[in-house]
């Protein structure tokens, strides 16, 4: 290459940011960008909230986790995802209320990655006072099918929205913590902290 | 289909496709055509039939836009034919060099912006300015010949 072509790749030019964040507000707002997500610190680590114009659609754990998640939902929603951190206000309001032990606000959830047998082991799970645990077997019946404690076990292993539809309330039948896709020892954190604040609420 | 999730492709084309507007358009409307650049991009993403040069797809794009804002330009204000250019004091020599890039003839920006600020390779060039290869690496040489006249 020659001294000016060589000149010509190192110039230095102005920051792309600004036009990138214009661009993700403007796609989002008139929905050319199906998804939105955006990163939100906690005190279980980073947690990554992937939403529509619907609501929550996605709560992601780490590296791992998140690379699962965003593959899923350009699977199963849309690859038109854009990064756009003012679009996730509401997670971040409702995250820090929950690990303040204060009462959450309302939540908009878009169920579009949850099958219906899912929902109806995730509204068991809802329906779990803050602090108590219960057992596969027991959420299994409660979503109206005791004998299927191994799917609703898949069925909670598969939560899209993690903590928000509180799986990290289900274990084992000997009291075990059995299995999080966020690993045990956020379970444990999780489970610690509400029975904590359980108490004051 | 495997489409990334579009994020993906801004984080990893945004830069490139920046400094080859900066280089064609100017700063300031590099700017407005690096995001309606990937507002197309975006609206026809989902119909995408060939994915294996999403790269190239972009800079075509980026081109179009690039050449619709010269020519509205040219139309409005037609003796303002040479772009505003990032001018930062510090950096004069890059200031000036910036400055004789954008009185280059447009094919020869074009041709020079795409290879050398976009990074493209010479069938890419070709691609996106629907000309041969032959014909791109003539651009990029007599764009270069231009700019060394009176350069030092």
């Amino acid at each position: 290459m020659s001294d000016l072509a060589e000149r010509i790749t190192k110039l230095r030019h102005p920051s792309e940011d600004r036009a990138v964040r214009r661009f993700a507000r403007r796609a989002f707002t008139e929905g050319t960008a199906e998804v939105a997500f955006g990163s939100l610190p906690s005190p279980i680590g980073d947690l990554t909230a992937l939403v529509t114009r619907r609501g929550l659609l996605a709560l992601a754990f780490d590296t791992d986790d998140l690379d699962e998640a965003m593959m899923s939902v350009t699977r199963k929603v849309s690859p038109a995802i854009v990064r756009l951190p003012s679009a996730v206000g509401s997670v971040r309001s409702w995250l820090d209320a929950y690990f303040g032990g204060r009462p959450v606000p309302p939540l908009r959830l878009d169920r579009s990655l949850i099958t219906p047998f899912q929902d109806r082991v995730l509204a068991a799970t809802a329906g779990i006072p803050l602090g108590e645990v219960r057992t596969y077997g027991q959420v299994a019946a409660l979503a109206g099918n005791p004998k299927a404690a191994r799917a609703t076990g898949r069925a909670l292993g598969a939560n899209p929205i993690p903590i928000v539809l509180p799986c990290h309330r289900v274990v084992a039948a000997d009291g075990a913590l059995h299995g999080y896709a966020g690993g045990l020892d956020r379970k444990r954190l999780l489970l610690d902290h509400e029975r904590e604040t359980m108490p004051r609420r | 289909m495997n489409l990334p999730p579009f994020q993906t492709l801004v984080d990893e084309h945004s830069r490139p496709l920046h400094r080859f507007l900066c280089g064609m358009v100017g700063r300031d409307a590099a700017d407005d055509c690096l995001q309606e650049t990937l507002l197309a991009g975006l609206r026809s993403y989902g119909r995408l039939r060939d994915t294996r040069n999403l790269r190239g797809w972009l800079f075509t794009i980026a081109h179009r836009k690039g050449i619709d804002y010269l020519r509205k330009r040219s139309k409005e204000q037609p003796f303002a034919s040479v772009p505003d250019q990032p001018s930062e004091p510090e950096d004069v020599r890059d200031a000036e060099l910036w400055r004789r890039v954008a009185r280059l003839p447009e094919k020869q920006r074009a041709a020079v912006t795409l290879r050398y600020l976009g990074d493209l390779a010479y069938a890419d060039v070709a691609t996106v300015m629907a000309i041969s290869e032959p014909a791109a690496r003539q651009n990029v040489r007599a764009g270069l010949a231009s700019l060394r006249k009176d350069y030092r």
